[in-house]
């Protein structure tokens, strides 16, 4: 196998070999990573064991960030949806309460699994959580999805850039959630064109969303845009498996978030100078500017 | 272009909250014991660029300190470095130097001191992702990712050390992948780097210092 180099490739693979995204994904870490099945079986098991567990202590026990901006969001959601008074849904309340969790289990130094970064760790996770938790998939399911959601940050390493400091909260927050919504649409039955129609929606509705971390920390607005990014793969997803299609496809998207990255001014990428982080009441949070 | 692995993508497995502060810091001082042999006593840790600034909200103080005593970037000690390390008896401070400009965003100088007295000081930067580099030891400039099995050599630079080194390794059946040379100058203090795919024993470091011009062994592996 030679590597793939983009979706029209990975497109192309899912036709010839019969596959789902995920089968071929998992075949290439096989083949190229130079291992076996049961090595790349239980490292993605091992991933899935963290994520939901990073998933679920925040509601248990609440914690305050490092940085004291965020903590608790997780706990608020849940008994706001336990009582009943949510608005969301059963599949988007749970999933913003997950994506909110992890970033708080992230921001207090507990353990999680960058996917494909720590900023943006939220989102697969908790949308795969939340479709398990109602529609009743099993773990080897979801653990199957996850190749799914690699190879679309795959694509996205490869050919663009998955860095905030690079491209911006699209490129983070943005991609993480196409990775989501193409597990999605595949676990709920979708194509693999479907899949990457749904990854090509999401990098078109989140374009230009820029890096602006309040203190320079990954805990705020970062645990919003987790949720906001659940948000956006699902209506992707349930778009691309209602049958609509995209004119653009996921290459040239990713393309285009790329170069909106790159004429991104400085301020708005990770350096915490210019969005959010100059806003007066955050910087009234930060105690005074250090940089 | 190298191969980018489904777990470069969902992964690293790691303590938060980021991973070029918090997992890449923690990674550089895990490689630094690796260098030098236990117990540590003393270490000191300068910290320059994002890190000087942004430091205690990331964690990177804590990750630095699991890092020294030997946690990997997704042990969940990393939080209770502090008291693990006062526990311990291990000495440790931070310096945050925000004068010195020269130097790559995210940098940190490790010095550390055994029981035994010996002193060495390391140089790593985190390049965002969880992928690090060590750049400096003792002031000579090197350069290895701890993403191979290294074996690094100090000796003096003089003729038939590097045949030595490579012998001991094809005697011991050992395949080099990188191999490079670093020296102050001409016939002063050098440092070969051998980087390997597969694991090194530890018999290799005493075939390697039976070499009279070689002081000092040390395998770097996770």
């Amino acid at each position: 196998m030679t590597d793939l180099k983009n979706a029209k490739e990975l497109l192309e693979l899912c036709r010839s070999r019969n596959m789902p995204i995920s089968e071929v994904m998992r075949q290439r870490e096989i083949e190229l990573g130079e291992t076996d099945a049961d090595c790349v079986d239980s490292r993605m098991e091992r991933a899935w064991e963290i994520m939901k567990a990073s998933a679920c202590e925040p509601v248990e026990k609440p914690v305050k960030s490092m940085g004291g901006l965020i903590g608790g969001e997780a706990r608020k959601l849940a008994d706001h949806q336990k009582e009943g008074k949510g608005i969301c849904g059963d599949v988007l309340g749970r999933g913003i309460a997950h994506a909110m969790a992890i970033l708080e289990t992230n921001a207090s130094m507990g353990l999680i699994v960058a996917a494909p970064t720590a900023g943006s760790s939220g989102i697969v996770p908790g949308l795969l959580l939340a479709l398990q938790e109602v529609y009743g998939y099993s773990d080897r399911q979801v653990i199957q999805a996850l190749f799914n959601a690699g190879a679309v940050g795959y694509l996205a390493m490869r050919n663009a850039t998955v860095a905030g400091a690079v491209g911006g909260c699209q490129a983070e927050v943005g991609v993480a959630s196409a990775m989501a919504a193409s597990a999605a649409v595949e676990l709920r039955g979708g194509s693999p064109e479907q899949c990457l129609d749904a990854a090509s929606t999401v990098l078109m509705n989140m374009l230009g969303l820029v890096c602006d971390p309040v203190r320079g920390l990954v805990e705020y607005p970062c645990q919003n845009r987790n949720a906001a990014g659940v948000a956006n793969s699902l209506i992707a997803a349930e778009m691309a498996l209602a049958g609509i299609r995209q004119l653009i496809p996921f290459d040239e998207m990713l393309e285009a978030m790329y170069a909106v990255g790159k004429k991104m001014p400085s301020e708005l990428r990770e350096t915490a100078l210019g969005g959010c982080a100059v806003t007066p009441s955050a910087c009234a949070a930060c105690g005074g500017c250090r940089i | 272009m190298s191969f980018i692995s489904v777990f470069d993508v969902l992964g690293p497995n790691m303590i938060g909250p980021s991973s070029s502060h918090t997992a890449g810091a923690a990674i550089i001082a895990f490689l630094a014991q690796k260098m030098i042999s236990p117990p540590l006593i003393k270490v000191d840790f300068t910290l320059y660029g994002s890190f000087a600034k942004t430091y205690k909200g990331h964690g990177t103080d804590r990750a630095l300190l699991g890092g020294i005593m030997g946690f990997s970037a997704d042990d969940t000690r990393i939080r209770d470095s502090f008291r693990i390390a006062e526990e311990r008896g291990l000495e440790f401070s931070f310096t945050p130097n925000e004068e010195e400009t020269e130097v790559y965003p995210n940098t940190v100088d490790i010095s550390m001191e055994n029981e035994a007295g010996r002193k060495m000081v390391i140089r790593g930067e985190s390049l965002g992702g969880g992928k690090v580099r060590i750049v400096r030891i003792n002031q000579v400039k090197v350069e290895f990712t701890g993403e191979y099995s290294a074996v690094i050599v100090i000796h003096q630079d003089k003729p038939g050390v590097a045949a030595h080194i490579t012998k001991c390794l094809s005697d011991m059946n050992i395949n080099i992948a990188f191999m490079r040379l670093f020296r102050k100058g001409k016939g002063a203090i050098a440092y070969t780097i051998v980087e390997s795919d597969e694991r090194l024993p530890v018999e290799i470091g005493e075939k390697i210092r039976e070499n009279a011009n070689v002081h000092e062994v040390m395998i770097v592996q996770t």
